[in-house]
């Protein structure tokens, strides 16, 4: 772990309480997210882990208001460092913040880039937007920029079309793009999940170079505990559109105190499980309508009690740890908490 | 260039087809051509002096290499009704035709784009749907009737345009440009109705796709995203739906031809087919054929600057 960070400094981003609600067709309301909270502080990496389907990227979407028409914010709040209240902004205030305050990477580079437009003018394109600067100026950020982010042949890259480069590249060229107007905040959405093994660790670590260099603050999403559990400060776990623990992120890794995140890590293929079977935790997320009155990874858990059917487990302190720590579970109300079950 | 040099051999081959198709058609009628022509109460000596002047008494081989130097030099024979070459009466009704198909065409982009992003820009909603109204109608009403209607409507009651009165686009460009816009329109718009379906449905593609998500993800506005980003993208299929319809606008030229006396290729082509004068129906079909072949390897390439990856094949 390099350079964990105290969450007390300088806030980029805070949600709090956030409730999202997805209207259906037919008419009912489903809560996509519900009591949601989080900080990320300046030049802090949090790590967001979950199945998918728990609600990572729509949190990350609600922070840059890219929700789809379906999904709105029905209660609590998402506030960036200046205490702006990022949830009531309109279209055009958000659009002033979206690349420049806040930037965003997506999980499928192979996509997400225009096959109709060449990579550098996409990324200069931001930079002309949110600085004003003249077509010369934006090029030659954009060629700096490149070379940053460690792509070969700058001068000439800038000019091909993304089809031409590898999904690496392209990676680059999204990062490049996001960083161009010195945002507050990266937030990567899966941004190795559609890359090569070899090729997922390199951006994390160019992820990593841009905070040391530049104090970026990051908020990685993943599913992948074992990839972001090397980079991140802090690791907030969400299940079923909730954030069931969070803490310091070794802490988090060496002593989990919420018996999903044991069963994520108990899920990880390590060297040092060969010759066992492999940890799988059985079933799957809960849809948003069959989220019942109790905690929903209740008919998942090994440890489930009939209080955990019953009634919903609020996010409180786990004790007896060094950094400040959170997670929602009744096991913890016992002494030793999880701890004390023996995983 | 490897590309270019592709395309032009197949634009070559193609024409070369077609040569040997307008040359077959004309071929392929039963007994002598001349006979036909003249009818079986002609002499044997009437039928002998067509037969010489069409070139019909020469073996099949020796008239198709005939034919392909004719082309060659723009030499199509000469006309039996008129007495003069074919490739001057062609000239002098292109004017009329090329103004007309190259008028359609513009109406139909300048209408069809802005209508087709209108729709797509709130699907569902109010515009979209009076877009889809409209453009059923335009595909329901046939461009002969819709000529007919336009004509009562601007031309009579309005007094908008000059009616059947055509002024050659030599004399007076605008007048020309005016007398010929109600033909035009009528014949776009049908065209226009399916270009908007095609670029409704391809933008609306286009705007659920991820570059779109980070194009808004950077700052810009629904304005720059659509006319920045998702708008060339979508103009891939409505790029080749106009190059299609441009075969159709030159066929549907003949018919409003007819309904606005407008002196093109349509009376000109009437005419010839019902005095058999084959070698100039044989003339205009080629000549037809070749501007379509030529309008789609333009169309072919526009792909490319539609589309960078093509650059690859």
């Amino acid at each position: 772990m390099v350079g964990a960070k105290p969450s007390g400094g300088e806030t980029v981003l805070e949600v709090r309480d956030l409730r999202l609600e997805l209207s259906a067709k037919d008419g009912a309301r489903l809560p996509v997210l519900e009591e949601v909270s989080l900080k990320v502080g300046r030049g802090e990496i949090v790590g967001i882990v979950g199945e998918s389907g728990c609600g990572k990227s729509v949190l990350s979407l609600s922070v840059l208001g890219l929700l789809p028409p379906s999904i709105r914010v029905a209660g609590g709040g998402i506030y960036n460092g200046e205490r702006k209240e990022l949830h009531r902004l309109g279209e055009k205030s958000l659009q002033r913040i979206r690349g420049k305050e806040i930037a965003m990477i997506f999980q499928d580079p192979m996509t997400s880039l225009n096959p109709g437009m060449t990579v550098g003018k996409q990324v200069a394109e931001a930079i002309r937007l949110h600085t004003g600067a003249s077509k010369r100026e934006a090029e030659e950020k954009t060629v700096g920029l490149f070379r940053k982010v460690g792509l070969p042949r700058p001068e000439t890259l800038y000019h091909e079309y993304p089809h031409r480069l590898s999904g690496g590249m392209r990676q680059r060229v999204m990062i490049a793009m996001a960083v161009s107007c010195q945002p507050d905040l990266l937030i990567a959405d899966e941004p190795t999940t559609a890359l090569d093994v070899t090729i997922q660790a390199q951006i994390l670590k160019l992820m990593k170079t841009l905070r040391e260099e530049d104090g970026t603050s990051i908020l990685l999403i993943s599913h992948d505990l074992g990839l972001i559990s090397g980079v991140c400060d802090r690791i907030a776990v969400m299940y079923a559109g909730r954030i069931v623990e969070e803490g310091a992120a070794a802490e988090v890794l060496r002593h989990p105190a919420h018996p999903y995140t044991a069963g994520l890590l108990a899920s990880l293929a390590l060297p040092s499980k060969k010759g066992t079977r492999l940890h799988s935790i059985p079933g799957s997320v809960p849809a948003l309508r069959e989220r019942g009155p109790g905690c929903a990874f209740a008919s998942r858990c090994p440890y489930a009690a009939d209080r955990c059917l019953a009634e919903k487990p609020a996010l409180r302190g786990v004790a007896g740890s060094a950094f400040p720590r959170s997670a929602a579970c009744h096991l913890l109300g016992e002494e030793g908490g999880l701890a004390n079950v023996g995983s | 260039m490897n590309y270019y040099f592709r395309r032009l051999f197949t634009l070559a081959l193609t024409v070369v087809l077609v040569l040997i198709l307008t040359f077959s058609v004309f071929r392929v009628i039963p007994g002598d051509p001349a006979l036909a022509i003249l009818g079986v109460e002609a002499s044997q000596e009437q039928i002998e002096m067509l037969s010489e002047k069409l070139g019909t008494d020469r073996p099949m081989a020796v008239q198709l290499l005939e034919w392909f130097r004719g082309a060659a030099t723009l030499d199509l024979g000469t006309s039996l009704r008129y007495s003069e070459p074919v490739s001057d009466l062609i000239a002098s009704r292109l004017p009329v035709t090329l103004i007309l198909a190259l008028e359609s065409v513009a109406i139909v982009i300048a209408f069809s784009i802005p209508l087709g992003i209108a729709a797509a820009r709130r699907p569902g909603k109010a515009a979209d749907l009076a877009v889809s109204v409209l453009t059923q109608l335009g595909l329901a009403v046939p461009s002969f009737w819709m000529g007919i209607l336009l004509l009562l409507l601007f031309g009579l009651t309005l007094n908008w345009v000059p009616v059947s009165t055509y002024v050659g686009w030599d004399e007076n460009p605008w007048l020309a440009l005016r007398s010929t816009f109600l033909p035009a329109a009528a014949l776009a718009i049908p065209q226009i109705a399916i270009v908007v379906r095609y670029l409704r449905t391809s933008l609306l593609e286009q705007l659920n796709l991820d570059y779109v998500r980070t194009a808004r993800s950077k700052g810009l506005g629904d304005r720059a995203v659509l006319y920045g980003h998702a708008l060339r993208n979508s103009l891939l299929p409505v790029a080749t739906v106009i190059g299609i319809q441009f075969g159709e606008l030159l066929a549907g030229s003949l018919v409003i031809e007819q309904v606005f006396s407008l002196p093109g290729f349509g009376s000109l082509l009437i005419s010839a087919i019902g005095n058999r004068d084959y070698p100039l129906v044989q003339g205009l079909v080629l000549f037809i054929a070749a501007s379509v072949i030529v309008v789609n390897f333009l169309v072919d390439l526009s792909y490319r600057w539609l589309d960078p990856k093509i650059k690859l094949r």
